[in-house]
This record gives structure tokens, sequence and C-alpha cells, in this order.
């Protein structure tokens, strides 16, 4: 099971899965849900956090957040 | 007959484009308040609909959904489920960004499911077309059954038709979005026993939101809940993927095919320069050096022009008001003081400029992107960073700014570190005490000497800022888990009349916030410092009376006069005063000259300036042109020591001092109402001023 922290540059994927009660509420309103085309563009000074491309937005998070979100790349 | 009157709240998501409709459709015709009982920003303005009907607007800050997170998103919240709430809305402008319009519409089906009039402005349609997305307005219409427009709020396009629409009285909502099918009624029927009756969804989302305060209703609310076993977070999740899916839907049906995208976007590309993960923070810096060299230098000729006028206006009322108390008292009490700051204008509307465009063009998003994993450590995060760049203009709406911090100790903590930043009431202060220690041409490569000083100042500000923040993480108990979600908006060029806007409110509420404190402190210091114990004053005028009329040589004559108004000063209340507190500041290098002004500043920093020339003045031959107040400050001899009051040493400590100390009634407020207790003004005054000192005896004691 892949989570966003471990999607590589410029790589595309699918969100499967949003854990984590309150903060996947958050994540949900800001439009990180399943089945969402997701994209990492950047990465801030010293590796976190990082900034993802949806397809309509751009959204930046930590990584611990950005662990609770289980993706599948896209090939 | 008709209501003269309606109430329009613009609601939508942040960046999607609010304040610019509500500039374009209010001009200059509004004004800045606050919200009752709170501090966040209210903007309200009229205009005309009709030659009968008016409209009164309110810009309600951005959110994302009806679920608040944070302390900025509970007011639009509150606003909109009360009908009793005075600012409740006849009618809601909801302004979505058509190229995010899926996470836009979330916020529009919550805050239409409350049954609220509402109209959709679909905004940013060039943005989207940009990007490949096109809608077809009428269908949008047909799948959402309220009034859908399409407008360009920045280029102003499309508002003539936005308000002919709130022409209609007929505007209620009729579909829902989402049911509660899946909800137990049982359920329903006790929450709404406690909440009160009225349109199902808006009673259990209060509920929900209430349930979580501290108070009598929410332990029956919750009772509720758990009697039901009813799970809040998974009910709202539930709630939010539904819409979704509804939505979808809609945006899917109406979305128009075969629409061919220009070329990536601007954004991607220049994100990859300034959020870079080796230069980022380097180019963040060099920006930060560029806007306080343009302050600096964009300021000095508007600055000499305000000297000159303000200098011959000052004159013309001396020459013009018949000698005597009031001439004195307006010349040398309030002109002189007001004199001292307004000269100052220029700098702050360039700072306040400065940092409008950057938020305007979303680069300070990114700064929050960038700066949160050094923020992390110091118990803040990115979003911090906002309104601690923002206290470089001004503490007080910096403070209002950490609304927008989720974690409530991380907020706590920004509020207390903010007034460290050098505010632009510090900007005066620095300025004439870097101009009376340096020399006006010295340069340093290429840079003016006195911009890098000043600069030094602000990191000194900084730094106290963030290492005061790693002290209160350690003592203030985190009970939340913290996040850091962020949208970075898209790239955009700032619109003009909008940075006019922007300087215009900050450099009024400056002019006449300020103008208010400081013509009040210069009249209470004139009369203290032109009166004193009538034996004193009457024993100096007496033996000067003698002299000066012994004395028939005009320099002579000019220089008695000169000593006299020097131990008239000294022997008046306020100096009196300053010479009681002078062995308390005397480790600072202080002399009680600066004691008065160091009283004085308790109300605002400004008014050091001010002050000093208040002070300067009353000890006056007559010539009060404002460049004087340096030559007389430099020539002022220390009685004590026998050298001159001010040196190298004087200016650093107290411009320590000033970056330190907690010198600002109004932030003081300010903070007492954001953290709702007495207790962290206090604990800021404290701990700030007791920095303040430390710092500057250190300072002194190294540098002389």
């Amino acid at each position: 099971m892949m989570n966003l922290t471990q999607l590589g540059f410029g790589k595309k994927a699918i969100i499967t899965k949003v854990n984590g009660q309150v903060l996947a509420l958050k994540l949900f309103e800001m439009g990180l849900l399943p089945g969402e085309e997701v994209e990492l563009e950047n990465v801030a000074p010293f590796g976190d956090p990082i900034a993802i491309n949806l397809s309509e937005s751009k959204v930046c998070l930590r990584m611990q957040d950005a662990a609770c979100i289980e993706i599948k790349t896209i090939d | 007959m008709e209501k003269k009157e309606i109430t329009v709240a613009l609601v939508g998501n942040p960046n999607s484009g609010k304040t610019s409709l509500f500039n374009a459709l209010t001009g200059l015709n509004h004004k800045v308040s606050n919200f009752p009982g709170t501090t966040v920003e209210k903007k309200t303005g009229s205009f005309k609909l009709s030659p009968e009907k008016n409209a009164h607007i309110i810009d309600l800050p951005g959110t994302y959904s009806l679920y608040p997170k944070s302390a900025d998103e509970l007011v639009t919240y509150e606003i909109l489920r009360n009908k009793a709430e005075t600012n409740y809305p006849d009618l809601v402008v909801f302004i979505a960004d058509a190229s995010n319009l899926k996470r836009n519409l979330l916020l529009f089906t919550q805050v239409a499911d409350l049954k609220v009039p509402i109209v959709l402005a679909l905004n940013m349609l060039d943005v989207a077309e940009r990007r490949g997305i096109k809608y077809d307005i009428d269908k949008l219409q047909e799948k959402l059954k309220v009034p859908v427009i399409s407008l360009n709020a920045r280029k102003k396009e499309g508002i003539d038709k936005l308000k002919e629409l709130l022409l209609n009285d007929d505007l209620r909502v009729t579909a829902e979005y989402f049911s509660l099918q899946n909800v137990n009624s049982q359920l329903l029927d006790d929450l709404s026993k406690v909440t009160d009756k009225r349109n199902k969804y808006a009673a259990l989302q209060y509920a929900i939101n209430a349930s979580s305060l501290i108070s009598e209703k929410a332990k029956r609310l919750n009772e509720i809940f758990k009697h039901y076993q009813f799970d809040l977070i998974g009910f709202q999740e539930e709630e939010v993927l539904t819409r979704y899916k509804i939505i979808d839907e809609t945006v899917k049906y109406a979305r128009l095919k075969n629409v061919s995208q220009l070329k990536a976007s601007i954004t991607s590309k220049v994100d990859k320069i300034l959020t870079h993960r080796y230069y980022g923070i380097s180019i963040f810096l060099v920006l930060l050096l560029l806007v306080f060299q343009a302050m600096f230098s964009w300021s000095e000729y508007p600055k000499d022009w305000l000297e000159y006028g303000l200098g011959a206006f000052t004159n013309y009322v001396e020459n013009t008001l018949p000698a005597g108390v009031l001439n004195d008292l307006v010349v040398h009490g309030i002109l002189a003081g007001l004199t001292g700051v307004l000269v100052f204008l220029p700098q702050i509307i360039l700072l306040f400029l400065f940092i409008a465009i950057l938020e305007d063009v979303g680069y300070m998003a990114r700064v929050g992107f960038i700066m949160d994993r050094i923020m992390r450590p110091f118990g803040m995060n990115g979003k911090s960073i906002v309104p601690l760049i923002g206290g470089m203009a001004c503490a007080v709406p910096s403070i209002m700014a950490t609304r927008s911090i989720e974690n409530k100790k991380e907020r706590l903590i920004t509020i207390l570190v903010t007034p460290l930043m050098s505010c632009s009431a510090r900007l005066p202060v620095y300025t004439l005490l870097i101009g009376m220690m340096l020399e006006d041409s010295a340069k340093f490569g290429p840079f003016n000497v006195h911009g890098l000083v000043l600069m030094l100042m602000y990191l000194i500000g900084f730094f106290a800022a963030i290492l005061s923040a790693w002290v209160f993480k350690l003592f203030i108990k985190q009970k939340e888990k913290t996040y850091f979600i962020l949208e970075l908006p898209g790239y955009k060029v700032p619109v003009f009349s909008n940075l006019l806007i922007t300087i215009y409110e900050k450099g009024s509420a400056f002019v006449f916030g300020a103008g208010k404190i400081i013509i009040a402190v210069s009249v209470i210091l004139w009369v203290i410092a032109s009166t004193g114990p009538q034996a004193n004053i009457s024993k100096i005028e007496n033996k000067y009376e003698a002299l000066l009329n012994g004395n028939t040589n005009d320099s002579v004559k000019k220089e008695l006069q000169l000593k006299m108004n020097a131990e008239k000063l000294e022997a008046s209340y306020a100096g009196e005063f300053g010479k009681l507190i002078e062995p308390a500041i005397r480790p600072l290098g202080f002399d009680w000259k600066i004691g008065i002004a160091l009283l004085t500043s308790l109300a605002a920093r400004e008014v050091f300036v001010g002050t000093m020339n208040t002070i300067y003045s009353v000890n006056d031959d007559g010539d009060n042109s404002f460049s004087h107040i340096k030559t007389k400050m430099m020539a002022e001899i220390n009685p004590r020591t026998g050298k001159p009051s001010y040196n190298t040493a004087t200016f650093l400590s107290l411009m320590i001092f000033y970056a330190f100390a907690m010198q600002c009634m109004s932030t003081i407020a300010i903070v007492k109402k954001e953290t709702d207790h007495i207790k962290w003004p206090i604990i800021q005054f404290l701990y700030l001023t007791a920095l303040a000192y430390g710092s500057s005896f250190l300072v002194f004691n190294l540098f002389s």
C-alpha cells in the first residue's frame, strides 16, 4: 500500500483512501478526495511540506498528514 | 411598501475574488469595522440597486465549509446560521472560482441548504478557460436551480448584471442538495428540542458545531449524540462526500467538451523557482531586502515635501494666530507632535503597499509553504508567517489575522510574539535615531547604510520573535493535533484599484487612529512640560529677567532665552517626572528627557518622535522647522557626564529598547480581545519589558 509521501517528484497518482478522522474531513473539504488525481509538484526547503497539484487546485500539506492519504500510481 | 434596503452577504472560498467583487460593487463607499464581539475585520458598504432600493453589503471571511475549523470561518458560519443575527442577509451572493468549481460548490450547496436566498456568481472564467475548462451557464442554472451569472470581478465585468439580479424579490431556494434520509429522524427530533425548530439540516449542523463548545447546551447535545451513537466526524465526512458526488454530476453535465487547453499553467513554472528546495528561502530574503531598500529610498522625496509643507503650515499658523497660550499649544504642542509622525506616512504607505502586493500576487501563501518547516520547532506553523510579516506594518491587524491558524496553541504563540516584529510605528523612531547616528550618504557597496541598519533592526525583531516563541512552546500546553493544509492559489497580477483601496484603508487608519493618540498625548505633554511648581518657575524667570534686561546684545539675549527655556523645562512637571524615573533608566544610557518620551510612548511608539519634537520645541527659540530637532538633540550635553547626551551607545540602546518593548495600547487591547483573557496581555507586557530592559542594558554597556 502506497501513501502520498512515497510519490515521486512529478509523478501522478489516484487517491484511494484518506485516513485520520478530523484530518480526513479537512482534506476532503480542500478537495483531496478518493478518486482524485494528484501530482507531487513542489517540495519545500528541508523536504517538508509538499505541494500537490489536484485537477483544479494546488494544496500544500505536511509529510505527516500526507502519510494519511493512500494512493495508487497511474502509469 | 417595498423595503428600501436589502442586506447582501458575500460568501465564498478564500481566493475566489471576494474582495475584488466587494471593491467593484462599493468602490470607496465602504467602511471597515469589526464583527460584534470579535476582532475579525468586517467590511461593509452600500450601493444603489435602483432609485428606490439600496443594497447593504457585508464581506464575510472566506471559508471552505460550514463546519468551521478556525476563528474567522466561525464568523461566517455564525452569521449565516442565525436568522436573529443583525447581519443576517436577505440574500447571499456566492462567488465561485470557475477554475476550481467542484470545491467551491461544496460550500455553495451547504449554504443553499440553509435555505437562505442565494445567487451564484461565477468568477475567474478566464483562468478556467486557459486551463481548458468552460461551462454552459444555462445548464448549471438548470441543475442547481438558482440564478447563475458569470462575471469578472477584477475587470469589473458583469457587475451590472449582478445588480439587476439582486433586484429580483423572489429568489427562494427550492432545491435540496443533501438530504438527511440516512439520519435517524428520532435523533433529529431530539436535537431540535435543544436547538430551536428550523430546517433539519441547519439544526443538525448547528448541533454538531455547538457540541464542541463548553456549555450546558453542548453537554445536552453530546448526550443525545451519545444516546443514538451518532458518529459526528463520520457523518460530516459522509456529507461532504455525498455533496461532492452530486456536484460531480452537475459539473460534468454543464461542462463543455472539446475545449482545448492552452499552455501549461504559469503557476507551476513560477513555483518551480519561488518555492525551490534550495533557493526558495534566499529568494524570500532578497525580496525582503529589496522591499526595505525601496521603502527607504522611494519615500525620501515625498518625505521632504511633507516636511517642507508641514513646516510652512506651522509657520503660517504661528504667525496668523494671535500670540499667547493658544498659539503656543497649537504650534508647540499639537503641530509639533503631528508633524513628527506624519512625515513618516510615505514609508508606512509603501510598506503596506508592498505587503498588499505580495498578498495579492499569491506569494504570501508560498512564504507559508517554504517557512512551515522552519517555524515548526518554534511552536508555530507556516500560516504564522503572514501575521509575522504583517507585523512589520502593524501588529494590530496581524494579530487579528492569526484567526486563520486552526491550532489554538500555535495561534496563541503567534499572537504573543508578533509585537516583536518591527512595526511601522517603530520606523519613525529608527529613522530618526539612525539618521543621527550615521551620515546620510553612507554607502556599503551599492546599498544605503541606513537601509541596511534598518533591515538589521527588522531581523533582530524577527529572531527575538522566534526565540521567544520557542520559549513559550515549552510552557504552553498543547491539546489538539496540529496540521498545516494550505491552498496555494494561482499567481495573479495585482489589481491596481484594489491596491489603492487597501492603501487608502490602511493609510487613513494610521492617520486618524494614530493621529488621535498623538494629539492627545502632545497636548498633555505640552501642558506638563510648560507648567510646573510655580515657585521654581518664578525663580528661574526672575533670575533671567534681570539678566535679559541688563543685556542689549541680541545674540547673547537669544542664548540666555534658550538657557532659560531649558531650565524651565527641567523644572516643569514633565521634567520632574523624567528626573524621578531617571535612576531607573540611567543604566540604559537614557536621561530624563528620553524618560519622558519613554513614558509617552507607552501609548504608541511613534509618539517618541512627536514627544522629542514637543520637548525640544518647548525648549525652543521660535525656529521650529523639523530638521532642527536632529541638530538640537545632537547638541544636547548631559550635565552629569559633560559629554553629549546622545552617542552611538545611546542610539543603539534606544533602538533595541524600542525594538522589544511593548509600547502600544492598541496591541494590548487587541491581545486581550483575541485571547479572551487579561492574563495574556499582562504576560506579554512583562516579558517584553524585561527583554527590552535587559537587552538595552547589555547593548549600552557593550558599546560605551
